[in-house]
């Protein structure tokens, strides 16, 4: 599996590291349903078998967080973005 | 037919023409009490438990392809119970106590082999650590043994263990686990639960289900809809694709763990070795392969297949444990989908839809637990209630607080 890097180029997998699901985001502790939310952000997933929105972390690279479009079925990449443009990991 | 020595006595003088087949290709019945969703080693299990221990033998397994071509027939066939926690220890001695007696009650030879696995410390810390686990499971009545240097010396002499940055200083010894052959305890089982009624369906996708109200009560299939009083799920590396179309999200993420085996040798490794410094594991299957493996990929992934830097990963912990390896050739490598949950410990509990069951969430330990895992999936179903080896495996306890965080990671399930 080879990730485009949108600052290095194609580069191969083992420069990056695997946060996980990129749809998540952090809630709001203070709000109301903060207990439920929290419980739903940290131990919930949507898990799915086609389309995921994932972030990596080009640790051996240019240190940049990417969100990338990868098919969970194939591992063909659609796209890759940085963090910076399409939001930091929550 | 039982299989016994005369039976294979007598077919071997008849030519091997009375063999009949070990269980009946079903079709689907419109209605069952029971229907479990995944022709796995779990599903079939939970099956044979239903109507053996049970006498609930109106039960169908649908399976979407052929019995046991999911996890039941990608694993590393390593069969152990060396856990620390209270949750997870006597589920996992149960299931060792099932396999001991498991040829015996299904009449069919499964390869149980208790060769004993050994865990390798290289550090003091991690020496402490095993301590405490042995302890632990001496505790909870489970046999293990510490073992210093030269104890694993004499068992096996041709391990690293003046490895410059990973010497080792000894190993932990469960001495009543091994392996057993995958395929061949999907077949028992299967033949046994076919022999008490149960039907068997192969080639049937569950699409969806049917549901009255909130209640499920039974399934749409690529075969036509079946109905049935309860509908289990044990379809573990798709788990969230099935109870996504009840609408549930499960605290699981599937990931790829990738399997290998050698080309056939004379017997070298005659026990289960894991590695103490990086995750590497290691039994020789009785044709001679060399069967290893490691870490998952660590990303999601649905694919059956791997990628190249776990492959690595791996055989450099191989090599760092055993150098000799280096002089063998790979003959296969393969990839399977793990349902890894958020706390590294599995899910056999009731859900919030009535008439649904869930077992799910076994990481990359799902082989071992086969026959725990249907007995106590089988009495939840059967008797409304947990078994008493598994009832800290609840779908609710990432909310309670109640997790079982058996390697001490936290909520990122490509860590467990």
């Amino acid at each position: 599996m080879r990730i485009p890097c949108p600052y290095c180029g194609e580069r191969d997998a083992h420069e990056f590291a695997y946060l996980g699901d990129a749809t998540v985001t952090r809630p709001d502790p203070a709000a109301a349903d903060a207990a439920q939310a929290f419980h739903d952000y940290v131990y919930l997933r949507d898990n799915p078998a086609g389309a995921h929105q994932e972030w990596w972390y080009h640790a051996n690279g240019c240190r940049q967080w990417l969100r990338v479009a990868r098919d969970t079925r194939t591992h063909a990449i659609a796209a890759a973005t940085s963090a910076r443009v399409s939001g930091e990991p929550a | 037919m039982r299989y016994s020595f005369l039976s294979i006595l007598a077919n071997g003088l008849s030519g091997q023409k009375g063999w009949a087949p070990a269980w009946r290709d079903a079709a689907p019945k419109p209605a069952y009490d029971v229907i479990i969703v995944g022709g796995g080693g779990h599903g079939l299990a939970t099956a044979y438990y239903l109507a053996k221990v049970h006498g609930i033998r109106n039960v169908a397994v649908l399976e979407k392809g052929v019995i046991g071509s999911g996890n039941a027939g990608r694993n590393t066939t390593i069969i152990r119970s060396n856990y620390l926690l209270p949750g997870n220890e006597p589920f996992y001695e149960w299931s060792m106590k099932l396999w001991e007696g498991l040829e015996q009650e299904l009449n069919y030879n499964a390869m149980v082999s208790q060769r004993g696995i050994l865990n390798l410390f290289h550090s003091d810390a991690q020496r402490d650590a095993y301590a405490r686990r042995g302890n632990a499971m001496r505790l909870a009545g489970v046999d293990s043994e510490l073992l210093d240097k030269a104890r694993v010396k004499a068992m096996y002499p041709f391990l690293d263990f003046d490895n410059a940055r990973f010497p080792i200083q000894g190993g932990l010894l469960q001495a009543r686990a091994g392996t057993a052959r995958h395929d061949a305890v999907v077949w028992g089982y299967a033949r046994a639960a076919d022999r008490l009624g149960v039907d068997i369906v192969q080639n049937c996708e569950v699409t969806g289900f049917i549901r009255e109200g909130d209640a499920i009560v039974g399934v749409e299939t690529t075969r036509g809809p079946v109905r049935a009083g309860k509908v289990a799920v044990a379809v573990a590396g798709s788990s969230s694709r099935v109870a996504g179309m009840a609408g549930l999200r499960l605290p699981i993420e599937s990931h790829v763990l990738q399997a290998f085996v050698s080309e056939g040798l004379k017997p070298l490794v005659d026990g289960v070795i894991t590695f103490g410094a990086g995750h590497f594991y290691i039994s020789q299957s009785d044709k001679g392969g060399l069967v290893f493996g490691g870490d998952i990929d660590g990303y999601n992934s649905y694919a059956q297949r791997g990628n190249l830097p776990v492959i690595e990963d791996v055989c450099e912990g191989g090599m760092a444990l055993m150098p000799r390896l280096g002089r063998l050739r790979l003959l296969r490598h393969w990839g399977g989908i793990m349902d890894m949950s958020m706390d590294g410990s599995p899910i056999i509990d009731r859900t919030p839809v009535p008439g649904l069951y869930l077992n799910a969430g076994w990481c990359y330990g799902g082989f071992k637990a086969t026959p725990a895992s249907g007995w106590c999936f089988a009495h939840l179903l059967a008797t409304g209630a947990p078994h008493e080896t598994a009832g800290a495996f609840r779908l609710d306890r990432f909310r309670t607080g109640h997790l079982i965080d058996e390697k001490g990671v936290g909520a990122q399930p490509n860590l467990h």
